[in-house]
């Protein structure tokens, strides 16, 4: 680990003097709707940066389309807003040729998974240094409203008056299945939790996804009430620790289970089962608890929706690969030479 | 109107103005010559006469899996070793394996070489080797009366002759009487050769081609080492088939020297090329070569993004075995992600490039429209092939004009570079990173499945004659106050500044919103876009390029060929036909296709006639017709092919035959 916490950014240079929040504001209007979830992850985004200790000129956000995908303008960073769902390929030639740089992408839940599926997921298996952040609102909010590829059964929307007829992706799910090193899920609300996993994904070195539920409040509103209503959430969600046994509810009552089936469940925790609770393993060699994990939850209530880092492990990196690939290339056959490479074998000469 | 062509000529595809094939000289038995000798032995007394040639045309066809690729590679390694020029053009199915013994299984590989310059792989073979019956089926058609014709009698058997529909035995039924009929048991005489080397039957059999290169080797005097020691080195791992393969391949060569069927060979004197350090090249290696040097003389790290797609992915292929010159190649999960990466790199300060076809263009253009509203230099490599849609994969076409010129939404102008000759295409690499470059641009770069796969002779450049490409990346502020101002613009060139991310004070945000000018902040006002709009294109429009060059000799001519990419050598040959004949006719070519040459409207306005042959219908022409006005007159075929000389040379002959008609009127 290097000194300042952060061994993904070992080749970053380090900042000279620590940066401030303001570091990072731009001096453009942020144009979201007022009231957007998007606002307050700015916010998170913005004050977390200085703790990387890196030079701000050395981090680069890449985005997508969609009104999430705004983002690198309000980033006092190196930015690129490109099209829509092409943001991991973008962002893998950026990272895979420039490793002293702290590349991020954000992307929305059409971005990410409708248009841009591919890239994602090829992005995950490839474990290049990218840390994505998916604004998830369940809604095509750029384009007003249109049902997404996250949006329950049944969803009405200008495009579906009568319900969507298609099942939604569970991104966490997806991504797991798509070989991903890290996996993570936070709230626009909960700036604190949301730092916490913004921190955890800048440590680890591939790529991270880190899934940000956030609300829409023009064409969505409230998709994540029962998260955030002081009356529900504590029954709503389950905030994962790495090493510590699973508990929710008030005070910690209720807590996952594994069933003599293999099956997690939820169950009130008595002095009885107590010792059986399930202790959560982000690092766990197998996804498959991290898989069972990101299905715990109610798809229509919410209900007992697991937040924070579901799946942590260490794989190889594309861009360390790639790199040490041109390293041994270069020490078994030397530095290319040009004129040798023109000259090839097979020679003749005319005078 | 009737060609003025020599029949002769225009049917053995010659397309030297200063040689016939018919003019070969008979000399007695004499010692071998000092370039030929029998392979593994001490030069030989030549047993028989030998006639020397100035041109011959080959051509070795057989089962896509009888190795007539490799066969044709071999012969055309030991040509250019031997210093003729040569040129060719390797024609092959889709399918990996078709059907065995059919006609859409037949793999060919033609070879023209000459003791002077040329320019095609010449329209009809005076020599065809065919393994089986379909090979034979499908080519005679090529061949013109008298030519050589040597079959593999071992696969004339009667149930391949009716896999393909011979009714009878074409080498006894007298249907062959106009040509020199070669019978030969190349799979016995194979297999005897290889009765001891313990390989399976099989196995033995597979060497049948090496065995017709050594004949053809005996044939043309072509040095024999080359072919050795490449066998040595393939089969480095299986020395028992890298010995029997050398072993027919002997077999071949003795069996010419001794055999009665074989009167005479024939020597193809080496070319006299301008001076200088050679070897065989094809296009795509040289493309290859050229994004290399590219990368050298700018500075910038290569960083290719690709999705495997014919006839490009050699480059990908070739570019991933030089990683110790720093190159990063990157297999993407789409042509999407292998642009988007490529980008995403010039982004960060590599020279970014893309290698695919015209199906795989089509995906990638939008990221074609984001680099032209991001203005980062970026290469489009598209080796274009038969379309639409996946087309003829494996064959060539000139169709992709217009959707590199047009294909995207909204105005986004993009340079478009074409290599003429394979050799070439290393030059016009170079030339599309310039412009990519100075101009912040993505640039095309048109190459075509002929000239990728064709190969000819190229001098080997000086590493230091190569243009150095400065990327002149931004490194402090631009303005006054200390700001930087992302899309302020070189007064000259209209290039914006190129900033890496980690140069502290140049932070910025760019995207494919339109921006306003000189601060690059996102703006939908109406004449900040009109503005915009108009700079990209001017910047385009004002990249400088090489004036073109007319060819016209007497400077009397009043027709004009006028003709881009790999119609060149075909253009050429029927031009030099022309002139032979007593034809005036002006010759122009062009490569650089947006902007195109300054002086191109008055080259074309200075011709009363202007022709353009193009392997499409009319891309070029249209593009002629709509900025200059002129009456430019389409020639077009597509075939996925490359155009015949003689036929080019009957149609040109004819425009200037139509002109000298109005005059008499
Ligand atoms: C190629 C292309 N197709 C469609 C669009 C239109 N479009 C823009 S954003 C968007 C969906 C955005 O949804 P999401 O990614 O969830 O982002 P949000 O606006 O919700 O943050 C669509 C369909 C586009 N810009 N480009
Ligand atoms: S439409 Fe929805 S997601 Fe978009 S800015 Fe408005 S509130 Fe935010
Ligand atoms: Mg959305």
């Amino acid at each position: 680990m290097s000194e300042n916490g952060f061994p993904s950014l070992r080749l970053v240079p380090k900042a000279e003097a620590p940066l401030s929040t303001r570091d990072f504001k731009t001096d453009q209007e942020v144009r979201w709707c007022p009231g957007c979830g998007d606002y307050a992850i700015l916010a998170a985004v913005q004050s977390f940066m200085p703790e990387l200790g890196i030079k701000r000129e050395n981090t680069v956000f890449v985005s997508g389309i969609g009104c999430s995908s705004r983002f690198p303008y309000y980033m006092n960073t190196y930015g690129v807003h490109s099209i829509h769902g092409r943001a991991p390929a973008i962002a893998t030639g950026l990272a895979s040729s420039r490793r002293d740089l702290s590349v991020w992408v954000v992307t929305g839940d059409g971005d990410a998974l409708s248009i841009g599926g591919n890239h994602l997921i090829h992005a995950l298996r490839r474990n290049v240094n990218l840390k994505i952040l998916l604004f998830n609102n369940r809604i095509y909010g750029l384009t007003k409203g249109q049902y997404s590829p996250t949006s329950e059964l049944g969803k009405i929307t200008k495009s579906t008056p009568m319900g969507s007829l298609d099942a939604p992706f569970n991104p966490l799910s997806l991504a797991i299945g798509a070989e991903a090193s890290f996996v993570a899920r936070s709230i626009d609300s909960d700036r604190q939790h949301l730092q916490s996993v913004l921190r955890a994904a800048a440590r680890h070195e591939g790529t991270a996804l880190v899934e940000i539920y956030q609300n829409c409040n023009i064409f969505n509103d409230g998709a994540f009430e029962v998260l955030k209503e002081p009356g529900t959430r504590d029954e709503a969600l389950i905030r994962l620790e790495h090493g510590q046994p699973i508990r929710f509810g008030a005070e910690g009552g209720s807590g996952v289970f594994r069933g003599p089936d293999g099956e997690l469940f939820t169950a009130p925790v008595t002095p009885d089962n107590e010792a059986r609770l399930l202790v959560h393993d982000a690092h766990a060699a197998s996804p498959a608890t991290a898989f069972a994990l990101s299905r715990i939850a109610d798809a229509d209530t919410l209900h007992h929706t697991p937040i924070g880092v579901l799946r942590d492990v260490e794989r190889p990196v594309y861009d360390q690969l790639m790199e040490s690939q041109l390293a041994t290339a270069a020490a078994h056959r030397g530095p290319g030479d040009l004129a040798t490479l023109l000259a090839g074998g097979d020679t003749w000469t005319v005078d | 109107m009737t060609s003025q062509v020599d029949q002769s000529e225009a049917v053995d595809g010659s397309d030297g103005d200063k040689g016939r094939s018919g003019s070969a000289e008979e000399r007695p038995a004499t010692a071998g010559s000092a370039d030929a000798h029998a392979p593994g032995g001490p030069p030989p007394s030549r047993a028989k006469p030998i006639r020397r040639l100035d041109r011959v045309i080959i051509r070795f066809a057989g089962d896509s899996g009888d190795g007539m690729q490799l066969t044709g590679d071999r012969f055309t390694s030991e040509t250019a070793a031997f210093g003729n020029d040569l040129s060719t053009l390797p024609n092959f199915p889709a399918e990996i394996r078709a059907p065995a013994g059919t006609l859409p299984g037949v793999s060919s590989f033609q070879l023209h070489f000459a003791d002077h310059d040329i320019l095609t792989p010449g329209d009809a073979p005076n020599v065809l080797v065919a393994m089986n019956p379909a090979a034979l089926k499908a080519n005679l058609p090529d061949l013109p009366r008298g030519a050589q014709i040597i079959v593999n009698t071992d696969e004339f058997t009667k149930r391949a002759l009716a896999k393909v529909g011979y009714p009878a035995d074409p080498l006894s039924d007298g249907s062959l009487e106009g040509f020199h009929l070669h019978k030969v048991p190349l799979t016995t005489l194979t297999l005897e050769a290889l009765k001891d080397s313990g390989l399976a039957r099989k196995d033995a059999e597979r060497a049948k081609n090496m065995f017709a290169l050594g004949l053809l080797s005996w044939m043309y005097h072509r040095p024999t080492h080359g072919t050795e020691s490449f066998l040595r080195g393939k089969f480095a791992k299986k020395p028992q088939i890298a010995e029997a393969n050398i072993s027919a391949f002997r077999a071949g060569w003795n069996f010419g020297e001794t055999t009665e069927s074989f009167a005479v060979s024939y020597e193809v004197p080496p070319a006299r090329l301008p001076a200088g350090r050679y070897r065989n090249i094809s296009g795509n290696l040289a493309l290859s070569y050229g994004l290399i040097a590219a990368s050298q003389r700018s500075g910038l790290p290569l960083y290719l993004g690709s999705y495997p797609i014919t006839p490009a992915s050699d480059i990908l292929h070739e570019l991933s075995r030089h990683k110790n010159f720093g190159v990063r190649t990157f297999q993407a999960e789409d042509e999407i992600a292998g642009i988007g990466a490529a980008l995403g790199a010039s982004f960060g300060g590599a020279l970014g490039v893309t290698t695919t076809s015209g199906p795989g263009v089509a995906l990638k253009s939008e990221t074609i429209g984001l680099a032209v509203s991001l203005e980062l230099p970026l290469l489009i490599v598209d080796i274009q092939r038969g379309g639409p849609s996946t087309g003829l994969p494996t064959k060539t076409e000139q169709a992709d004009l217009l959707q590199a010129m047009f294909g995207r939404n909204g105005e986004a102008p993009v340079p478009i570079v074409a290599p003429a000759t394979p050799a070439e295409c290393f030059d016009a690499a170079l030339e599309a990173a310039r412009i990519a470059v100075a101009y912040r641009t993505p640039v095309f770069l048109l190459s075509d499945g002929y000239l990728a796969n064709g190969s000819e002779p190229w001098r080997i450049p000086e590493v230091d004659e190569l243009p150095e490409i400065d990327p002149k990346f931004a490194t402090g502020p631009n303005r006054e106050d200390g700001a930087f101002w992302p899309y302020l613009r070189d007064p000259h060139t209209l290039a914006r500044p190129w900033a890496l991310p980690g140069t502290p004070g140049l932070e910025h945000r760019i995207g494919g919103i339109e921006k306003q000018d000189g601060t690059g902040n996102i703006s939908y006002d109406p004449a900040n876009h009109d503005f915009m709009v108009r700079t990209r294109q001017a910047k385009v429009d004002g990249i400088t390029v090489k004036p073109v060059e007319v060819d016209d000799p007497t400077g009397d001519a009043r027709v004009l060929v006028l003709g881009w990419g790999s119609t060149y050598g075909p253009i050429t040959a029927a031009v030099r036909r022309v002139r032979a004949d007593g034809g005036e006719i002006a010759q122009a070519h062009l490569r650089n296709l947006n902007p195109f040459p300054a002086n191109l409207g008055s080259v074309l306005r200075s011709y009363e006639k202007v022709v353009v042959p193009e392997m499409n219908l009319g891309q070029l022409a249209l593009l002629l017709r709509a900025k200059y006005l002129v009456d430019a007159e389409p020639y077009n075929q597509v075939r996925g092919l490359p155009f015949k000389a003689a036929q080019l040379a009957d149609v040109l002959s004819a425009a200037i035959g139509t002109l000298d008609e109005e005059d008499h009127r």
